[in-house]
């Protein structure tokens, strides 16, 4: 069965800085007093040129983290300095995306459009964890799950660029994540007709019982801390031609440390 | 949106100017200033630029600034050139008795229409509390050195003398035996 997804298009020209720095007050106002947001380790990523940012995703459809970290990484660096994040087919098929989040950088997720931003010397910012691992339960927030996907190591390897882990907790805490809904998913097609792994069920705010989560929800107010690890030399700790699992174990590895660190600090849910 | 906050400290103009003009030193008593490196090749004075950002909320707001007015030892702006829209400005006047007023005003502006006048207005609290406290440890530290460097001789006339190693150790002491750290076992059985 074909997908009934439209053709990838070429999102690269619609990013504007002036519209990122148009929109960096509403996010700083939602991240500070909303979210509570803490972002940590800013620096270890380079002030020029192309990087890789891995993260971890959370918060559903909703997902606060991503928008904080690029409201951090624009203030941090500037909005003059290119940042693309990697989104969903089905999120850039949404009305919010042509005005929104195109402007902002986000382009749809394909390997050639990865490969494209980091060879216009662009940051990049992938989940690899997707649509898998923002839906996972709520009760696995403090967990890295990206389904085996090993596919942004071979993409920065070959590129040439240095890989930064981002990982972040609270996502999860901005609604009651209860199952993936794999099984629906499967039984509804919603892999072959919308590369959709997942059919999320959840308990959101202001549905009530949410099923999908296609249409978004309102996050709760749950307090997101942020943390830029030290970037990965895969070249210089597995030689030029790794072996993909045990690169990603590694890579996983040191990003479930951290997480589970961060983990640790949190006191309560919701209030951090 | 404007923040102007003042103190009065109790050191000449002159000392005051070559603290706050020395840029090596804006590190140490700007408080929440999470970034701040030369760039380019001038070192201080007028068209010096540096990179800084300054916690405010949740993430490091700044960009790179540029010393615009360089007027010793009376006034020192810089402004934005990237980044955050905004101007400061150091302003020093003698006060009687040989102290001196130190002024620290800044101006800033956030883009985005109306979300970036509330933004300005609710970051106004956390700037003007940061600059202050800014300005408390400017005033703590220049007075401070002030007096390490009239007390020696106030006190004996003499230049202070190093202490020879190890004569405060003699002080210090068990709690419970009252024993001095370092005493030998012949010491303690005795």
């Amino acid at each position: 069965m074909k997908p009934l997804l439209p053709p990838i298009r070429d999102d690269f020209e619609d990013r504007d800085p002036d519209h990122v720095r148009t929109w960096l007050p509403f996010l700083w106002l939602m991240a500070s007093l909303y979210f509570r947001a803490e972002v940590r380790g800013l620096q270890k990523i380079p002030r020029k040129g192309p990087v890789l940012l891995v993260g971890n995703h959370s918060g559903g459809n909703m997902a606060p983290d991503t928008f904080i970290f690029a409201l951090a990484f624009s203030a941090y660096f500037g909005a003059e300095r290119p940042f693309h994040q990697l989104a969903h087919s089905l999120v850039m098929l949404m009305p919010q995306a042509r005005w929104w989040l195109r402007p902002y950088g986000t382009v749809t997720a394909s390997p050639k459009n990865a490969q494209r931003a980091l060879r216009t010397g662009a940051a990049l910012l992938v989940y690899p964890g997707g649509d898998y691992e923002t839906h996972r339960p709520s009760c696995e927030s403090a967990r890295v799950d990206f389904a085996g996907r090993r596919g942004f190591l071979r993409l920065a390897h070959r590129a040439k660029v240095p890989r930064v882990p981002v990982v972040s907790i609270g996502g999860q805490e901005t609604a009651l994540f209860l199952s993936r809904g794999e099984s629906l998913a499967k039984l509804l097609r919603l892999d072959r007709l919308f590369r959709l792994k997942v059919l999320p069920i959840s308990l959101a705010l202001p549905w009530g019982l949410n099923v999908g989560d296609m249409l978004g929800h309102l996050p709760l107010p749950a307090k997101i801390t942020i943390e830029v690890l030290d970037p990965i030399d895969l070249h210089r700790l597995f030689g030029d031609r790794p072996s993909w699992s045990e690169a990603s174990d590694y890579v996983v590895g040191k990003m479930q440390d951290a997480l589970t660190r961060l983990r640790t600090e949190r006191r309560f849910p919701v209030l951090g | 949106m404007r923040v102007a906050v003042e103190t009065d400290v109790a050191v000449p103009r002159q000392a005051v100017w070559d603290y706050i003009a020395d840029a090596d030193q804006t590190f140490d008593f700007i408080v929440g200033l999470g970034r701040w490196k030369r760039e380019g090749k001038k070192h201080g004075g007028l068209g010096a630029r540096y990179r800084m950002g300054m916690q405010v909320g949740s993430v490091e707001l700044g960009g790179l600034v540029e010393i615009v007015e360089f007027d010793p030892p009376h006034d020192l702006a810089w402004s934005g050139i990237t980044g955050v829209e905004q101007r400061g400005r150091w302003r020093l006047r003698p006060r009687k008795g040989g102290g001196t007023r130190v002024e620290l005003r800044v101006t800033y502006h956030a883009p985005g229409g109306l979300m970036g006048s509330i933004a300005d207005v609710v970051a106004l609290p956390i700037v003007t509390r940061e600059l202050q406290r800014s300005l408390d440890e400017l005033k703590r530290r220049l007075e401070k050195r002030a007096r390490e460097r009239t007390r020696p001789a106030a006190r004996t006339g003499a230049p202070r003398q190093r202490p020879k190693k190890g004569a405060g150790r003699a002080r210090r002491r068990h709690r419970r035996t009252g024993l001095a750290f370092g005493a030998t076992c012949r010491e303690v059985v005795a």
